[in-house]
């Protein structure tokens, strides 16, 4: 039998209807607009100015806290401005606007299609590069590459987990990556390795990518330390902490890292990441988006530069369909919907997904029928039925005692309730009521 | 272009819904009901279709002139609590005490407490312990089930084989003398005899009993249509039906003599009804599977206890009404395994 995580999951209609199609370098669009904030933590501090001439690898703006990261241009061209722009979180946030002029990039940066195997960089050399050339998690965190390869003081890292599980319906970009970068994935996979000071990886992929699975289990046999383990289509297996439980039998308790259990874990397209900036000196200024949805008439996936309007990448599939209702950036179950086209690619934009108007409104909810059926699905062992009510009572203190902040947002809870109940518009009220009371706490 | 709609995630749902579990249980319930008018005839059809209505009128009263709210009776529960409580009365139950009933099951049981998903109690059991306790000679009297639609008039009212031994082991015979030699008695110049009947019958439903109790086998066919549908998990049925099983068990290997076989109390009166369709009512009871097992398990014991020392010689619906009230406490002491809770 696959393995699988032990507690709760869903298994949503897959969707993938893009899984064949090969990544295509999309071509970059007149202006492209590079917000600041594109990674977890603090937002970074832009280093040019309007008018400055810059080119494609450039680093244009600076992480200066320890959580944060660097943003390089993806384009040459002039700025055209630092300012305001509506961004995928629906607020009006700090970028750098670019009009693009040719396609000129720094000096030092390895364009050719040649597979560099051999590493040569030192564990810290590794770490610096990472960190330099604003590498963070692709698997949607966007967590900063470098705060993860640096096991804090007392701890140990024994085993990297690789997730090239990718639970989500409709997503196919790191599937693509599998197939087409394979052995680049598995250089990064060592680099991280190395950077890690650990001798074993275990790069976990579903079932449903037969192809990726055997492509990556061929190239690893050249490989030292790395195993490809098949696993289970279960959702949401991605998480950090399920994967974990599922490749390693180990759990990570409640508000503690994966250190904890000694396992760090990478998303696939970040090991790719990773092997461009430490063997070839590329920062992350592009990314695979899949771009679908039941009413697209050619879904696909595309090597995009970060900043690029998601209205590019719509064009490019055929267009906006004349009844698309909702637009969501990333997967179906965690991703975001967005409230304009007009909104660029950041570098944690995994998919694009165009809903019809039907499958866009929400069913209408009816009275909690008390199946337990959300507790059953709920990867965390938590009852979201009972930390929904407390929240809708605004009993902030019973939220909190009933473990809310272990959520993780995997919205299986909402998905699987005959009730169509909002549960996790609830515990996401919840969590933030908390983490406020938390705050306030802690300052005392 | 149209507006975008901007809502948090999950943006999609799975296809399970509060309509499709209702129906489906619904479903799981044609067996029995073909059953019973096998035995009972075109009483069975006048009951259950009356009991329906009566449940889904009283509903669309309260919700459209009392609540003022709106009106839900399309769901499929009003219409299972109906199914429910014919169930559970006599074939040749009165109309009027039908009516009643559903009014208990459904105004007061279900929509004083704020409609579906409300209710502590499972609404057709305090239905149908509402008549049970008014109602006493109505609710008790069955008529024996004979061939296919025979007439009203030759119908013949029986006992039920729980009620049947109850009553002639308070007269000190022993069970395997009740159940080889049966009773016969004489009223008027009229000689009767009553023998419980064999296995095989009492498997079929060829007994006594309440509309949807006589037949445990077609009983049992819904409950493997649920748990394959998911409608219901195997935790309520398994520990309800295992324990009645263990119970009664001990007693039986104890003394023979005064307590009947495991397998007698299995297949008569209300225990895989209750068991299968009344106990794993989701509303009233226990959400997590542990939880549910507690339940289960209190529902057999009480069950049990109710059957060979109470006053009635059925303790189903009481056990099942007890349990109930014991969910929220199950619920607030039995918590799911967390994650990350053993590494600690």
């Amino acid at each position: 039998m696959l393995k699988t995580f032990k507690i709760g999951g869903v298994h949503p209609e897959e969707n993938k209807f893009s899984a064949d199609q090969p990544a295509e370098v999309l071509d970059f669009s007149k202006q492209v607009i590079i917000p600041l904030s594109q990674s977890l933590g603090a937002p970074s501090k832009a280093i040019v100015e309007k008018g400055d001439l810059i080119k494609v690898g450039q680093l244009i703006a600076k992480g200066e806290s320890f959580i944060s990261s660097n943003i390089h241009s993806s384009v040459s061209g002039k700025v055209l401005k630092v300012d305001q722009v509506l961004d995928q979180s629906g607020y009006r946030r700090p970028a750098i606007f670019i009009n693009v002029d040719g396609d000129e990039w720094i000096e030092g940066i390895d364009r050719s299609s040649e597979i560099k195997k051999e590493i040569t960089l030192t564990k810290e050399e590794i770490v610096k590069k990472v960190h330099e050339l604003g590498i963070v998690g692709l698997g949607g965190a966007t967590f900063p590459s470098h705060v993860k390869l640096m096991v804090p003081e007392g701890k140990k890292a024994e085993v990297l987990i690789i997730n090239g599980v990718e639970c989500e319906p409709y997503l196919t970009a790191d599937h693509r990556l599998m197939l087409e970068n394979g052995e680049e994935v598995l250089i990064g996979t060592s680099i991280l390795m190395k950077g890690l000071g650990v001798n074993r990886a275990i790069i976990g992929i579903e079932n449903n990518k037969t192809d990726a699975i055997a492509n990556l289990a061929k190239l690893a046999l050249n490989f030292d330390g790395i195993e490809i383990e098949t696993l289970k289509v279960q959702y949401p297996q991605g998480g950090e902490k399920q994967l974990i439980d599922t490749v390693i039998n180990r759990q990570v308790p409640s508000g503690k890292l994966p250190i904890e259990v000694g396992a760090v874990v990478n998303n696939v397209g970040t090991a790719f990441a990773v092997y461009e900036a430490v063997q070839k000196n590329k920062p992350l200024i592009e990314r695979t988006v899949t771009v679908t949805g039941k009413g697209v008439s050619k879904p696909g996936n595309y090597k995009v530069r970060i900043g690029t309007s998601i209205n590019t990448l719509i064009e490019k599939v055929g267009g906006l369909p004349e009844n698309t209702g909702k637009i969501v950036s990333g997967g179906p179950m965690m991703g975001k919907a967005l409230n304009s086209i007009d909104v660029p690619v950041v570098k944690g934009t995994s998919g694009v997904l165009l809903f019809e108007e039907e499958e866009a409104r929400r069913i209408e909810p009816t009275n909690c029928i008390r199946c337990g059926k959300c507790i059953t699905v709920c990867p965390m062992g938590l009852e979201p039925v009972l930390i929904a009510q407390y929240a809708e009572s605004e009993m902030w203190e019973e939220v909190e005692a009933e473990r809310a902040m272990d959520c993780i947002e995997c919205g299986s809870c909402q998905y699987t309730c005959p009730a169509a109940r909002p549960l996790l518009d609830y515990i996401r009220l919840g969590k933030f009521k908390v983490g406020q009371i938390i705050r306030i706490r802690s300052k005392k | 272009m149209n507006l975008l709609t901007v809502s948090g995630s999950p943006h999609v749902h799975g296809d399970n819904s509060t309509k499709k579990i209702m129906y489906g249980v619904a479903f799981a319930m044609i067996p029995t009901l073909l059953v019973s008018v096998y035995f009972f005839g075109l009483d069975a059809i006048r009951v259950t279709l009356l009991s329906v209505f009566a449940c889904m009128l009283f509903e669309w009263i309260i919700q459209k002139y009392l609540i003022k709210g709106p009106v839900t009776i399309t769901d499929g529960s009003a219409i299972i609590s109906g199914i429910l409580l014919a169930f559970n009365v006599p074939s040749n139950i009165p109309t009027w005490i039908i009516i009643i009933g559903a009014f208990v099951t459904i105004g007061i049981a279900k929509m004083s407490f704020g409609g579906l998903g409300k209710n502590p109690f499972n609404p057709a059991l305090v239905g149908r312990v509402f008549l049970l306790i008014s109602f006493p000679v109505q609710m008790t009297s069955w008529p024996k089930p004979s061939a296919l639609f025979n007439s009203l008039a030759d119908a013949v009212t029986g006992p039920t084989p729980l009620g049947h031994l109850k009553e002639e082991l308070k007269v000190g015979r022993t069970v395997q003398d009740i159940l080889e030699n049966g009773t016969s008695w004489t009223v008027d110049g009229i000689n009767y005899i009553y023998k419980i009947p064999d296995y095989m019958d009492q498997l079929m439903g060829n007994l006594g009993g309440s509309l949807g109790e006589i037949s445990a086998l077609a009983l049992i066919l819904g409950g493997i249509y649920m748990l394959m549908r998911k409608i219901i998990s195997w935790h309520i049925p398994v520990s309800f039906i295992g324990s009645v099983i263990i119970f009664t068990g001990i007693l039986w290997v104890v003394n023979p003599d005064i307590y009947v076989n495991p397998g007698f109390h299995l297949i008569t009166g209300g225990l895989m009804l209750g068991a299968i369709f009344m106990a794993t009512d989701m509303v009233s009871s226990p959400m997590s599977f542990k939880g549910q097992l507690i339940f289960g398990l209190g529902c057999g014991v009480l069950t049990v206890i109710i059957r060979i020392w109470g006053a009635y010689p059925e303790g189903v619906s009481f056990a099942i009404l007890i349990m109930n009230a014991f969910v929220p406490l199950i619920n607030r002491s039995i918590k799911p395994k967390r994650f990350g809770e053993v590494a600690r």
